[in-house]
C-alpha cells in the first residue's frame, strides 16, 4: 500500500470515529502487534476504537473498497493469537461499545454490547440484580463477554448449563460484507429472549472473527444463589478421576467441577484436586447438598484411603485472580485447551506432564466438566519468561506438541491458534470443510475478516 | 548497551501479563479506573500498555517519540493499578513509570508541556511561571502571620498560593485555624515547592534540590510541625522528605480539622445543610492510607448527609490532575476526562456538594462541572469551606 493511500484510509477511519480513536502511530502498532500469549507479533497499519454497531458498519465498508483485513478484537485474551493481524489492516478495539442494554429479570437473559467485560456483568448484576448470575469463565476481568461467547468459552455455571455459546438467546452482527443481521427471536423485532426455534444459523461461534463482528449479543442469566463456595477433595491416582467426576455430576448437586493437578507447590505434585461449587439459597440446602456429594457420593474414597476431603470454603472469587503468568515470574503463559471425553482425563494428564517436564516447565492441567459429564475442556498451561526467548520458545514448541497430542487422543482443540487450525483443518470431513469454504467465501467475499485464521479450507 | 541494561526495574518490568485487572476500581464496575485508559480507551494508554511500552523504548524495539512520552506522561500516578495488580511485583508499578521518565529526562526527551512545568518550578518555584514575590499575595488582607516560632506551619503549596480558586481554600482554612487559636505561620514569599510533582515527574535532581532547600529552610527557621493543605506536598513532606534528612510531624488539614473539632476547639454547630459526596485524593488516600479523617470530619458537621459515589477510597476514580496533569493537561479536552467521568458519579449519587480535600481536585473538579454543565446542580467545595459555613466563618 502507497503512502497515499494509507493516508487516504486513516483519513476514512478519522471519519468514521474521530481522531482520538484513530492510530497509525507506532506506539498502538506496536501494542495492537501481540497477543499475550508466544505468538509472533504483527503489527496492524490502524487501529480503530469505534464506539457503535453503524461506525463498524463503515470501517467494514471501507476495508471493502480498499481490500483491507478487518482484525476484530474483544479483551484479547485469548493467549491463541486469534486477533494478531496476521496480515496488517485495521485492527477493532471492541472494547468501547461495553453498555449494559438490557437486564430482565424474569426471562433471564441480558442484552449486551460486544465490548462488556465479564467483571463489568458480574459486578452489574450483584449490584442491580442479586438474584442473577452469569457463567463466568476463569479469565482475567477484562474478558469479553462477546469474546469468550464466541470462541465456545465455558463458565462457572458450566457443570449445569454447558458451553457459553450454548447460553446465547441472540446476536447482533455486521457481516463481512457490511450490513447489520440479528439472530433469535430479536430478528422478529421481539425481546431478544430465545434463540430457538428459528432455522439454526451456526455462522459465528468458533471461526475466530472470520465471519463477522458480533456488536450486540443477548445472554441467558442464572439463579445466583444465597450462599456460594467450593468444597475441595484430592485424590492421588488420576485414574479414579472420570469416575468421581461421573458420580460428582449424577447428583446434580454441582454448579462446577475442576479437577486440575499441578507440580507447584511441589507437595502437590502428582495428586488431582477437584474444586467442587456449590451453590444454595438455605443453610439446610448447602448442609444437604454437602451430605450427598462429600459423604454419600464421595465418602467411600476416603473411607478407603484414596482420596482426602480439604473441607469448604464460603464464597467465590469472581473475578477469579489468576498468578500463573507469574509463577517464573516470567509475565507469561499460554495454554493449549481441548474439548475432550472426560474418559481421557488419566492420559491427557499423564501425557501433558511428560510434555511438561520434556520442556523443563512445572506442569499445570486441568479439567473442567461441561454439562452432565458430557465432555470437559481439558488445558495444558506452560507458563514462559517473557524476557527469554528461549522459555518463550519451549513453550511454543509445547504448545504445538499438545496441539498433535490432543487430536491424537480423539479431542477437539478449543479456540486453536493458527498451528492447531491448521491440524484441525487437515482432519476434517472433506465434505465438512468444503462447506465450511463456501459459507466463508459468501459471507466474506473480499477475504477481509481476520486473514490468516481458518485458512485453506 | 540499551538502556534496558541499565533500568531500574530491569528484572521486573516484563512481568506484566497485561491481564487488565489494573483498569477496575474495587467493586469492578467498569475498566475506567486509570485516568489516561479511560480518556482513550486505547490499549497503549492502559497500565499494561505503558509497561509494554516502556520495556519496548528501552530494549531499542521502538524509538523515542513526543507520542510514548505523552503516553508516559499521562499517567497521573494514582496507584488504581498498584491496588488492583493481584501479581507481587505491584509495589514497584508506578515507580516503573517513574524511572522511564527519569531515563527521558536524562535525555531531554520529554514532551514540551512537562519541559515547560518542570523549567517554571526550578526558575519560578511554581509550575505556573509566576514570580515568586506574589507567592504569598493570597495572604494579603488576612489575619495570617509570617512563620517565625509558631507551634505549626502552614504550608500552602503552590495550587494554593497562585491559583485563585484554590487561594480561597487556603484563607478559609488559616480562618478557621486562627478560629481555633492555633499557634500558626505560613512561609508566604519564602515558600518553596514542595517537589511531589517533580518526583513523580521523574526529575529526581529537581526534586532533591527543592527537599534539601525546603528541609534547610524549615530546619533553620525550627520547624517540627506542618499542616498541608495539599496531599501532594503532605506525601512529599510526609514519605519522601526523610531519606533527605527532613523528619517533621506532617498533618494534612483534614486531619488537623478533626483533631480542632474533637478538642472543642472549632464549633460547627450551625452545621452544614447540604447532601455530600466525597472524593478521595489519591496522595491522602491510596499513597498514604487516609481515607477516614475526612469522612470522620465530614460526619461531624450537624445537618450534613453523606453519600458515598461508588467508587470510594481507594476504589476512587482520580481527578486527573495527579502527577502533574493539573497543569500539563494530558487528558483534558473530551467527556472522557477523568475529571468529567468523576464529576457525572458526583452528581448520580443525587448530592449538591462534591466535597475535596486537595487544591487540584478542586480547580480540576471545577473546571468539570462547567464543562458537563452541571453548575446548577453540583458544586464543588473543599472541605475547609465546609467547615468554616458550619463554624459560621463564611
Amino acid at each position: 500500500m502507497g503512502d497515499d493511500e494509507m493516508k487516504t484510509i486513516y483519513q476514512a477511519l478519522v471519519d468514521i470515529v474521530d481522531s482520538e480513536h484513530v492510530s497509525n502511530r507506532p506506539e498502538e502498532l506496536y501494542i495492537y502487534s501481540f497477543d499475550l500469549g508466544t505468538a509472533e507479533p504483527h503489527p496492524p497499519n490502524y487501529v480503530v476504537a469505534p464506539r457503535t454497531t453503524q461506525q463498524i458498519q463503515e470501517i467494514v465498508r471501507l476495508a471493502n473498497r480498499e481490500k483491507v483485513p478487518v482484525v476484530p478484537l474483544g479483551g484479547g485474551l485469548s493467549l491463541a493469537g486469534l486477533a494478531i493481524p496476521l496480515k496488517g489492516g485495521i485492527l477493532i478495539d471492541l472494547k468501547r461499545m461495553d453498555s449494559i442494554l438490557e437486564v430482565n429479570e424474569k426471562s433471564r437473559y441480558a442484552v449486551l454490547e460486544c465490548g462488556v467485560s465479564q467483571a463489568q456483568l458480574t459486578s452489574y448484576l450483584s449490584r442491580h440484580h442479586p438474584d442473577l448470575t452469569h457463567s463466568e469463565p476463569g479469565a482475567p476481568p477484562t474478558a469479553t463477554i462477546a469474546g469468550n461467547v464466541l470462541i465456545h468459552g465455558q463458565g462457572d455455571l458450566a457443570q449445569p448449563y454447558g458451553f457459553n455459546s450454548d447460553q446465547v438467546n441472540g446476536l447482533e452482527i455486521v457481516l463481512p460484507t457490511g450490513e447489520v443481521c440479528r439472530f433469535g427471536s430479536c430478528a422478529l423485532g421481539v425481546s431478544w429472549f430465545t434463540n430457538h426455534p428459528l432455522p439454526d444459523i451456526g455462522l459465528f461461534f468458533g471461526w475466530c472473527g472470520t465471519t463477522g463482528i458480533v456488536t450486540k449479543l443477548s445472554i441467558r442469566l442464572y439463579p445466583a444463589r444465597k450462599i456460594r463456595g467450593f468444597g475441595q477433595f484430592v485424590v492421588d491416582d488420576e485414574n479414579l478421576v472420570p469416575e468421581i467426576i461421573g458420580k460428582i455430576t449424577r447428583t446434580q448437586m454441582a454448579e462446577d467441577i475442576i479437577a486440575y493437578s499441578r507440580a507447584i507447590p511441589p507437595f502437590g505434585m502428582g495428586l488431582q484436586h477437584f474444586t467442587v461449587n456449590i451453590g444454595a439459597d438455605s443453610e439446610k440446602e448447602l448442609e444437604f447438598k454437602q451430605e450427598l456429594i462429600w459423604d454419600d457420593t464421595l465418602g467411600e474414597y476416603i473411607t478407603s484411603g484414596v482420596g482426602g476431603y480439604l473441607g469448604f470454603t464460603r464464597g467465590l472469587e469472581r473475578p477469579q485472580i489468576s498468578k500463573t503468568s507469574d509463577y517464573k515470574k516470567g509475565g507469561g503463559f499460554e495454554y493449549v485447551g481441548s474439548i475432550m471425553p472426560i474418559e481421557k482425563y488419566p492420559e491427557c494428564y499423564r501425557r501433558g506432564r511428560e510434555i511438561s517436564e520434556r520442556h523443563h516447565i512445572p506442569y499445570t492441567v486441568t479439567g473442567r466438566c461441561v454439562g452432565v459429564g458430557h465432555s470437559m475442556m481439558f488445558a495444558w498451561t506452560y507458563a514462559f519468561n517473557r524476557a527469554d526467548p528461549r522459555s518463550i520458545q519451549h513453550s511454543r514448541d509445547a504448545l504445538h506438541e499438545t496441539d498433535d497430542l490432543v487430536m491424537e487422543l480423539g479431542g477437539v482443540i478449543w479456540k486453536p491458534g493458527t498451528y492447531g487450525q491448521r491440524i484441525v483443518r487437515d482432519r476434517l470431513d472433506p465434505n465438512t470443510r468444503a462447506l465450511m469454504r463456501r459459507i466463508k467465501d459468501a459471507l466474506d467475499p473480499a477475504g477481509i475478516m481476520n486473514p490468516g485464521n481458518w485458512e485453506g479450507l | 548497551m540499551m538502556l534496558i541494561d541499565t533500568y531500574t526495574f530491569r528484572d521486573t518490568i516484563h512481568r506484566c501479563f497485561r491481564c487488565g485487572y489494573c483498569k477496575f476500581p474495587a467493586t469492578w464496575t467498569d475498566v475506567n479506573n486509570c485516568p489516561p485508559y479511560a480518556r482513550f480507551r486505547m490499549e497503549s494508554y492502559s497500565c499494561g500498555g505503558r509497561l509494554w511500552l516502556t520495556r519496548a523504548w528501552l530494549s531499542e524495539k521502538l524509538d523515542w517519540s513526543e507520542h510514548i512520552a505523552e503516553i508516559l506522561y499521562s499517567c497521573t500516578m494514582c496507584r488504581n493499578c498498584e491496588i488492583k495488580c493481584p501479581l507481587s511485583f505491584n509495589i514497584n508499578i508506578v515507580n516503573m513509570v517513574v524511572a522511564a521518565r527519569g531515563e527521558m529526562i536524562e535525555r531531554g526527551k520529554v514532551p514540551p508541556a512537562v519541559k515547560r512545568f518542570l523549567e517554571n518550578i526550578h526558575v519560578h518555584g511554581n509550575p505556573y511561571g509566576n514570580a515568586r514575590s506574589k507567592r504569598g499575595a493570597w495572604a494579603e488582607g488576612t489575619a495570617i502571620e509570617q512563620y517565625k516560632d509558631q507551634e505549626y506551619l502552614f504550608y500552602v503549596g503552590c495550587t494554593g498560593s497562585y491559583d485563585t480558586r484554590a487561594s480561597i481554600s487556603s484563607r478559609t482554612l488559616g480562618l478557621l485555624f486562627g478560629e481555633a487559636g492555633i499557634s500558626f505561620g505560613v512561609l508566604g514569599n519564602d515558600e518553596n515547592c514542595d517537589g511531589n510533582e517533580v518526583d513523580k515527574l521523574g526529575e529526581a535532581g529537581l526534586f532533591e534540590m527543592l527537599a534539601e532547600d525546603n528541609i534547610e529552610r524549615f530546619n533553620s527557621l525550627g520547624i517540627e510541625k506542618i499542616v498541608t493543605l495539599s496531599p501532594h506536598a503532605y506525601n512529599a513532606m510526609r514519605d519522601l522528605y526523610p531519606r533527605y534528612g527532613g523528619k517533621y510531624m506532617v498533618l494534612h488539614y483534614t486531619q488537623m480539622l478533626l483533631k480542632l473539632i474533637e478538642e472543642g476547639k472549632l464549633d460547627v454547630s450551625k452545621g452544614f445543610d447540604a447532601q455530600v459526596t466525597f472524593h478521595d485524593p489519591c496522595f491522602l488516600g491510596r499513597w498514604n492510607g487516609e481515607y477516614e479523617a475526612p469522612r470522620r470530619l465530614l460526619r461531624k458537621v450537624p445537618h450534613l448527609r453523606l453519600t458515598e459515589m461508588e467508587k470510594n477510597r481507594d476504589s476512587a476514580l482520580c481527578c486527573g490532575g495527579g502527577a502533574g496533569n493539573f497543569e500539563i493537561d494530558l487528558l483534558g479536552g473530551s467527556d472522557s476526562s477523568p475529571a468529567r467521568r468523576r464529576v457525572r458519579e458526583a452528581a448520580e449519587t443525587g448530592a449538591g456538594v462534591l466535597a475535596v480535600a486537595c487544591p487540584k481536585c478542586l480547580i480540576m473538579l471545577e473546571d468539570a462541572v462547567k464543562a458537563e454543565e452541571l453548575e446548577g446542580t453540583i458544586a464543588v467545595k473543599n472541605i475547609s469551606e465546609i467547615v468554616a459555613a458550619a463554624c459560621g466563618l463564611l
